[in-house]
């Protein structure tokens, strides 16, 4: 859950990888390891037609499964591990294995155990967050709620990052685009159109933005714009404004 | 053929362009805002109860922290 200004950051866990552990029930007897064997085949772009009752136009599209893990087959019930792109349906997914075996199967059970950085293992409950507010607001004790409320730019290390000058920030906060002279470090793998994240040299979340061109073309870059800002995070005046709106770059203070 | 690590398992380094520094008269390290700022920017990963909607537990995490607008990325979890 994001709070305030940090609640901007969300369309960046939508688009985030999730992982889910499902029961798949099998419709006839079927060897555990027949099961393994066809499940095995769907790592990969699959193709994918959404279910009739869903929030998206059902039209046929690709999907990523990064890892499909068989953890225990137990009669017709099959208990696994799916690792998947944004956006695919694990309930579609059985019901595509079961036609590849040529049984039939459905989805019996579903839990999602990972979306972006964000895993159950280090998940807070409602108590432990109001005990937290509580200590804070009675004893002025700040530890425990800096521990179960994290920085938006946790929820968001799974980003590819670019760190920019200082002299860089206050124009992406009023929502300019990247230029390659402002650029300081960046993540390698970074492909156009890959969502990345913008930071400081403080490690601050200044915006979303899409790459423009790749880490490689980035790196040689003397000019020219290498990544379009999506959503600002981070409050304009932050830092000082070293730019006018001519576009000159005005002297520091 | 096409990477097929999940994002979150994709070791990535960082590559050093340019030198440069950052005045330490703007702004804070993310850990070391202060609470106000803190809790602008934060997030909890909340580990949702069965029963209610995240609508619903969004509205309560509200109340608990006093602050009068959050959403939530969907749930993780039970559900």
């Amino acid at each position: 859950m994001a709070l305030k200004d940090a609640a901007k950051a969300l369309m960046a866990v939508l688009n985030a990888g999730k992982e889910y552990v499902a029961v798949m029930k099998l419709h006839d007897d079927v060897p555990a390891s027949r099961v393994k064997e066809v499940m095995a085949e769907f790592v990969g772009p699959i193709y994918q037609r959404p279910p009739v009752r869903a929030s998206v136009k059902r039209r046929l599209r690709v999907r990523t499964i990064y890892e499909l893990e068989v953890l225990e087959v137990e009669g017709r019930y099959v208990l696994f591990r799916v690792a998947c792109e944004a956006g695919t349906y694990v309930r579609k997914l059985c019901v595509d294995v079961g036609n590849a075996l040529g049984c039939g199967a459905h989805m019996q059970e579903l839990r999602r155990t990972r979306v972006g950085a964000f895993s159950e293992a280090d998940a807070i409950t409602l108590h432990e967050l109001s005990e937290a507010v509580f200590v804070w607001r009675e004893f002025g004790d700040e530890k425990a709620i800096r521990r179960v409320v994290r920085p938006v730019e946790h929820m968001l290390a799974f980003l590819p990052r670019i760190v920019i000058r200082d002299s860089a920030v206050d124009a992406i906060c009023h929502g300019a685009q990247l230029a390659a002279p402002g650029v300081l470090k960046l993540h390698t793998g970074i492909e156009p159109g890959d969502m990345v994240l913008i930071t400081t040299l403080k490690g601050e979340a200044v915006a979303l933005a899409e790459a423009l061109v790749s880490s490689r073309e980035m790196m040689a870059m003397r000019k020219g714009l290498v990544a379009r800002t999506l959503r600002v995070l981070m409050k304009p005046g932050t830092y000082p404004r070293m730019w006018s709106s001519s576009g000159e770059v005005v002297k520091g203070p | 053929m096409k990477d097929l690590r999940p994002p979150w398992a994709v070791k990535r380094q960082l590559l050093v362009k340019a030198e440069g520094e950052t005045d330490p008269r703007y702004g804070y390290k993310p850990e070391e805002r202060p609470l106000d700022e803190y809790l602008r920017l934060g997030v909890v990963n909340l580990d949702k109860p069965p029963g209610p909607t995240s609508h619903e537990v969004t509205t309560w995490v509200k109340r608990i922290l006093g602050v009068e607008k959050a959403g939530h990325g969907g749930t993780l979890g039970a559900s």
